[in-house]
């Protein structure tokens, strides 16, 4: 065993010993144990301020850019997208076209959906399901759905089945494994405390399951809505939606055609603000109600 | 600053019930990992009457935590049997209320109150207004009247555990099931919590099994203590501790029993061939 030595010169040391005291009472603290940060520091904290501000800084850059190349064909102004986009909800037929696209959208979104559920319910109820899950996730989860739409096309005609196919397809596979991991990481304790108040098969699934992993179930969601969106929109560019009434993907494609430059910006456009709206608006109010109030998610 | 009501914690061991409310006969319990099936317990056999305080001490891997979750009804024996008022245990039910060490066993989505009102309102036993009831002098029986309305993760790890506990005696079942509960306190918190949990039973008298690790928590906690060796976990001793209360700590007959105790865990214990 290896002894330490004292550095030589310097005295072993002793803390003196010193005396005790106990105070019979404290004093009490002033009023300002709390108080709230400045204005302009609450003005930052707020997230839509800031995102507001990096909006605002994007679209100063776009205008001043357009106006200095003073050519509406190739870049048109912010400005006269915004006219341009206003005009068309008004008059040019855009807002039937969002509906029509909508529609196609939540019909295929939600059908994703319950097959999404119904392979996860069997995937986390027997371990063969769970093979059948991982296999055909690995399988068609990298396939972009887009190109499944030729086959969509001979199998389905052009029209609404074939949008809505390669929608499926889009959002069941990231749904189904989001879904799944979630209630992979669900913890014991809470399984057996769920098994402990008597609950089993679907109604253990529906009332410990699916809240507990919440979380993941939400962002598989995010993730589904936004490849669904976009598969949608890249369908559409290349038909309409059903027997010549287009969506949106079509009115920015003929527009271009008619080379109103405006106009598929204006499309470009609405498309950008449905996504910010879905995902800003819904599913953040979602999250607030749900896993931001139970603290299984911070931020 | 003792508020047990002392006499009735020891009086309570000589009132007893004559038919044992659990019991465990040659029971043998195995799980199996990646690698190999490992024999947790073996040739187990202890009856835990009404009222009892009964205490499964171990050192770890013992087999108490897999013994308490074959009672639960998470894990079959592979031989022996475990009655519950006479009938054998196979599945998980609300007749038996678990608490376990972990925190995370309350729901997060659920408020305190909706927490403690939830396995009642599953088990229909009470009306709706019973429930709201119940929940709500349950959750002020462990003190916690002010949180009714927060959610579990406002709360401190004691707390979650209150909460937990009043959860499963609101459901007043057949035997409460304790696995570690107060193991992943601080050394501060779990004494008040041992203190709160004696005074919460001195007023509903309920069957308790308690697995812990702790000599001195067994002693405190329980009336009667079943000491188990380790690898596999068979029968060492049992041995009463129903005299025992907070205030006796620094007596010798208490040092005197955890010292008992501490030997009979601590040493090897010879093993002799089955039959003799």
């Amino acid at each position: 065993m290896t002894v330490i030595e004292q550095t030589t010169g310097l005295p072993l040391a002793l803390p003196p010993v010193r005396g005790e005291f106990e105070l019979p009472s404290v004093i009490e603290p002033s009023a300002d144990v709390e108080r709230p940060l400045p204005l302009h520091e609450r003005i930052l904290q707020s997230t839509v301020f800031r995102r507001l501000v990096v909006v605002a800084v994007l679209a100063a850059v776009w205008e001043g850019y357009a106006t200095w190349l003073d050519n509406p064909l190739m870049m048109p102004r912010l400005s006269d997208v915004v006219v341009a986009l206003v005009s068309s909800l008004v008059s040019g037929g855009l807002f039937a076209r969002i509906l029509m696209t909508m529609k196609v959208l939540v019909i295929g979104y939600a059908v994703g959906i319950a097959a999404a559920a119904a392979i996860t319910i069997l995937a986390s109820t027997t371990r063969f399901g769970s093979d059948v899950l991982s296999t055909l996730t690995s399988m068609f989860n990298p396939l972009p759905a887009v190109a499944l739409l030729p086959l969509a096309l001979l199998w389905f005609g052009l029209g609404m089945g074939s949008l809505v196919f390669v929608i499926v397809n889009s959002v069941l596979w990231a749904v189904a494994l989001s879904t799944h991991t979630g209630f992979q990481s669900v913890s014991e304790t809470l399984r057996m405390a769920g098994r402990c108040f008597g609950l089993k098969g679907l109604s253990l699934v529906a009332e410990i399951l699916i809240p507990a992993a919440l979380p993941s179930i939400l962002a598989g969601l995010k993730i589904g809505w936004a490849f669904a969106w976009r598969t949608l929109i890249a369908a559409e560019l290349v038909f309409g939606v059903s027997s010549g009434q287009g969506g949106l993907g079509w009115f920015i494609y003929e527009n271009r055609n008619n080379l109103e430059t405006a106009n598929v910006f204006a499309g470009l456009l609405c498309v950008i603000l449905i996504g910010l709206f879905v995902e800003s608006v819904i599913f953040r109010t979602i999250e607030r109600r749900t896993v931001r109030r139970w603290g299984m998610q911070k931020f | 600053m003792n508020m047990i009501n002392q006499p009735q914690i020891k009086q309570a061991y000589t009132a007893t019930d004559t038919k044992p409310v659990l019991s465990l006969k040659n029971v043998t319990l195995r799980y199996r990992t990646d690698a190999s099936i490992v024999t947790a317990a073996y040739d187990v056999s202890f009856d835990v009457y009404r009222g009892d305080r009964f205490i499964l001490l171990g050192a770890s891997g013992c087999g108490k935590s897999s013994l308490l979750k074959a009672v639960g009804g998470f894990l079959a024996p592979v031989a022996g049997e475990i009655r519950l008022d006479g009938k054998i245990i196979d599945a998980p039910g609300p007749d038996r209320m678990m608490v376990f060490q972990e925190f995370d066993q309350l729901l997060p989505w659920k408020t305190i109150l909706e927490n403690v009102a939830y396995p009642m309102q599953k088990a229909k036993r009470w009306s709706a207004a019973e429930v709201r009831d119940r929940a709500r002098v349950f959750t002020a029986k462990v003190g916690l009247e002010k949180f009714g309305d927060a959610y579990p993760h406002t709360l401190s790890g004691g707390m979650k555990q209150r909460v937990a506990i009043a959860r499963a005696m609101a459901m007043e079942p057949k035997i409460l099931l304790m696995d570690e509960p107060f193991a992943a306190l601080d050394a501060l918190t779990r004494r008040k919590m041992q203190d709160d949990l004696l005074e919460l039973w001195s007023g509903t008298h309920s069957t308790i099994l308690f697995v812990t690790h702790s000599i001195e928590e067994a002693v405190i906690v329980g009336s009667r203590i079943l000491v188990l060796t380790p690898h596999p976990g068979q029968v060492r001793a049992e041995i009463n501790s129903h005299q025992f209360a907070f205030s006796d700590m620094g007596s010798t007959e208490f040092g005197g029993l955890c010292g008992r105790i501490h030997h009979m865990l601590f040493t090897p214990c010879p093993r002799h061939p089955k039959g003799h």
